[in-house]
């Protein structure tokens, strides 16, 4: 019922007029929650964004095979603010997790070469990975966010391939925790995170309690790049294997993908001489 | 940029010794006579800070005919409107004289060179060219090709009014064997867009540079131009099996063979691989392309002792041999320049001296295998302070863009003075660290950078505008210096009119007549791209 032990509420049952011991064991309480936030980081392997994409022949998809991938841009940027946290000692443990085929394990290395201090690989293959969606992605990061007992989940605002903008969301549902979505800047402020948010209209600054999930937008940081003592140390961290069923998540597609096209081809334009031969163009096209 | 003040232009013409009126009657063309040792004045050397010139800003560019006093114009005739009525019987509309459409055409791309060429014709056909050529040398007409225009040392604009001949309309591929990798093409084709066509096959480019996207690959071909890849694919005289070129008769010389042997006789198509359209206009050219890697990854490396650089060297490539395709260095005042001018990124810290290492092959397993070992090797025997290293595509390409973009970061400097050398591989960096004593607190910066495998170093001073007296101190001694080591005072950019004055910095009195004498048959009135590569 309580995640975690609220030391400040006991101690005031136990001797209300020991205010000075109230207080002094609340702010250990606040100390105590301060440099103890477990993060988990979601972090998915996409088609890397300098690859030219290429429809299937059967338009079923995109081709895959062979096509170099890489970690998204946005789940970079939300691993780059995680080791911030722990650089500023806010963070105690930050814990890379990725869905995905065998290969996601490249992704999760290059999380734990970033600063990450453990990894999660749930392995889904094949046919179930091609029809995952956010939603079985969110089940599976509500449940790993509770068995972790981590107080920030850090994603990524959408993922390049998808664009679907659902799993910070879906994920902060679950849990029933507050959500702060394309934050382009973080800050702990006592028990809460001040976080600046990326709106149409412009910055909106919202206050929310942990836990909390947060989605990165592009300009909350800039990721670093892996240097090579950091590489060397990736190595010895662990990767811990599982599979989308330990979580009591059921892989069954909700959604079918119709198909996939490219996008028609541009037009070649044509250049006119003069206003009166522009017109006439427009005209003869029925555009006007 | 001002005008030159008067006190220069004084200063300037008191250097040079007259110049000898030619003697006619002389075998040789005329314009080769021995006069004297007129070197350019310093305007030249200085490369303007503009990114795209405009005409405006073209127009700010002083005229070589007016920077180079000492440089009488040939023995040519100028075009008179009968000239233009045949060209327009020839290119049909593709006869250019507009001023606003040919001002682009007069200058170069760094902004130093400006010619007074008045007609810029645009061919679409080999035999268009022959006939242009056939009619300019009846008429003694001296005639620039010219391509993407990006050369570095004003070889591609005309010096007087020289008239132009775009290459730019000859663009077609004529045809492509997918199982060999021999592509034909003519000379106007854009590398980039070479690329482009070539990648649904699998293939690319054996050569790449930072111009690609405005660079032809018959200007590639004239200039012998190098490249990033030269370390892995080799150079263009490897790599181009045939040439059709035009000659300065009309002629047209098909030398577009598709063998990869054919050793019947003299390998002719060898002349017009980097002597910068001097001998004959080159029309198409058939390009052996290697395979793109299926894996390619980049390793950025940090080292503080120039040692340890010579030492990381050797051992990539030993323990990457065959997979290795480029190592390229550049100094920190070089990653300084594109983090403050660009704001790029370095991933690493300041260092001395970085070093970046590509490999490419065919499998991303095997390489990353070898890749990690070699790492762990330069970490463990400290060859290496610091490194990072690159397997997706976009953070390879963001790595290379640091080490591409150094020359567009030093022109937003002001004015670059600009060197590319192959010096021994032992003194490589000296040649840096001896001009930033020379030039001292009067530079903004100098930088070094280049092709650390092809021991090609990039010198680069630059200054807020013009400066009298860094470039003196800069030149001859730059060349004095490299000529004392044997090197050569232009490793890939060629001599163009910038640097024809050195031309016996690296190369002997009997090999520069040979030179001549290869010309004056080739080329007996001298209409082809006059001026350029030789001394007076």
């Amino acid at each position: 019922m309580w995640p975690i032990f609220d030391y400040g509420r006991f101690v005031s049952i136990i001797s209300s007029s020991d205010v000075y011991g109230v207080v002094w064991m609340r702010s250990l309480a606040q100390l105590h929650k301060m440099a103890n936030l477990r993060v988990l980081v979601g972090v998915k392997r996409v088609i890397d964004y300098a690859v030219k994409i290429r429809v299937k022949p059967d338009n079923s998809g995109v081709v895959t095979d062979g096509v170099k991938h890489s970690m998204n841009p946005f789940c970079e940027i939300a691993m780059e603010e995680a080791v911030r946290l722990k650089e500023k000692k806010l963070a105690k443990e930050i814990i890379a997790v990725s869905c995905g085929p065998a290969q996601a394990q490249e992704t999760i290395r290059t999380a734990l070469a970033m600063g990450a201090d453990r990894g999660i690989h749930v392995e889904v293959t094949g046919k179930e990975y091609e029809n995952m969606t956010p939603l079985h992605v969110s089940k599976i990061m509500a449940k790993l966010a509770q068995d972790q007992e981590a107080n920030l989940v850090i994603l990524g605002k959408q993922s390049i391939d998808g664009d679907n903008n659902q799993t910070g969301q879906m994920t902060a549902a679950l849990l029933d925790w507050p959500q702060a979505t394309f934050a382009s800047e973080v800050t702990k402020e006592n028990d809460h995170l001040k976080v600046v948010r990326e709106i149409d209209g412009g910055l909106e600054t919202v206050k929310v309690t942990l836990p909390a999930v947060i989605t990165a937008d592009l300009r909350l940081n800039e990721p670093r790049y892996a240097t090579l003592p950091n590489i060397m140390k990736a190595k010895k961290k662990k990767i811990a294997k599982h599979k989308a069923a330990d979580f009591g998540v059921d892989l069954t597609p909700t959604l079918e993908v119709v198909g996939v096209e490219d996008p028609p081809v541009r037009q070649a334009g044509q250049k006119v001489e003069s206003t009166e031969e522009l017109v006439a163009k427009l005209k003869d096209s029925g555009v006007v | 940029m001002a005008m030159r003040p008067s006190h220069v232009i004084r200063y300037v013409l008191e250097q040079y010794k007259s110049y000898r009126v030619p003697n006619v009657t002389q075998s040789l063309p005329s314009w080769y006579t021995k006069g004297t040792n007129g070197s350019l004045d310093s305007w030249s050397r200085c490369v303007h800070g503009s990114v795209a010139l405009t005409q405006k800003k073209a127009e700010r560019v002083p005229l070589s005919s007016e920077r180079f006093p000492q440089l009488k114009r040939g023995e040519f005739a100028r075009v008179t409107d009968g000239d233009l009525q045949v060209f327009e019987r020839l290119v049909a509309s593709r006869v250019l004289t507009e001023p606003g459409d040919i001002e682009g055409h007069n200058v170069d791309w760094s902004g130093t060179c400006r010619g007074a060429g008045q007609v810029l014709l645009r061919p679409k056909t080999t035999e268009e060219v022959s006939a242009i050529l056939r009619y300019c040398n009846g008429r003694r007409l001296a005639a620039v090709p010219q391509g993407g225009n990006t050369g570095l040392v004003g070889g591609s604009v005309p010096v007087f009014d020289e008239v132009i001949i775009s290459m730019s309309l000859m663009d077609k591929i004529i045809s492509l064997d997918e199982i060999s990798g021999v592509l034909v093409c003519q000379a106007g084709c854009v590398v980039d867009k070479i690329n482009g066509a070539l990648e649904p096959h699998g293939l690319m480019t054996p050569h790449i540079l930072g111009s690609k996207g405005s660079c032809q690959i018959g200007g590639n071909i004239s200039t012998n131009a190098g490249g990033l890849r030269m370390l892995r694919y080799g150079n263009l005289h490897g790599n181009v099996l045939g040439v059709e070129a035009v000659l300065a008769n009309g002629d047209v010389l098909d030398c577009l063979s598709t063998l990869r042997k054919d050793n019947t006789g003299y390998d002719l198509k060898q002349l017009f691989i980097g002597s910068e359209g001097s001998l004959g206009v080159v029309t198409a050219a058939s390009v052996l392309c290697p395979r793109i890697p299926g894996a390619i990854s980049v390793a950025l490396l940090g080292c503080d002792s120039f040692a340890q650089v010579l030492q990381t060297y050797d051992a990539a490539k030993k323990m990457l041999q065959e997979i290795l395709s480029a190592v390229e260095f550049m100094d920190r005042a070089s990653m300084e320049v594109v983090q403050e001018n660009l704001q790029l990124t370095c991933p690493l810290g300041a260092h001395r001296y970085y070093l970046l290492v590509e490999t490419s092959g065919s499998n991303a397993a095997h390489d990353e295998e070898k890749l990690n070992s070699l790492l762990g090797h330069l970490m463990e025997k400290g060859m290496v302070d610091d490194g990072t290293v690159a397997t997706e595509p976009s953070k390879v390409q963001s790595l290379w863009a640091l080490r591409e973009n150094v020359a567009v970061a030093l022109r937003a400097d002001g004015c670059v003075y600009k060197y590319d050398v192959t010096v021994p591989m032992s003194r490589f960096y000296d040649l840096v660290v001896d001009t930033r004593e020379r030039v001292g607190t009067d530079a903004t910066r100098v930088v070094g950078y280049g092709h650390l495998g092809e021991s090609d170093i990039h010198l680069n001073v630059t200054c807020p505008k013009h400066n009298e007296d860094v470039f003196d101190a800069l030149e001859p001694w730059v060349y004095d210096w490299v000529a004392k080591c044997k090197g050569s005072v232009s490793a890939e950019h060629g001599m163009g009119i910038l640097k024809r004055d050195y031309l016996y910095h690296s190369n002997t009195g009997p090999v520069v007549l040979l030179m001549k004498q290869l010309k004056g048959l080739m080329d007996p009135k001298g209409i082809l791209n006059p001026y350029k590569i030789f001394p007076d």
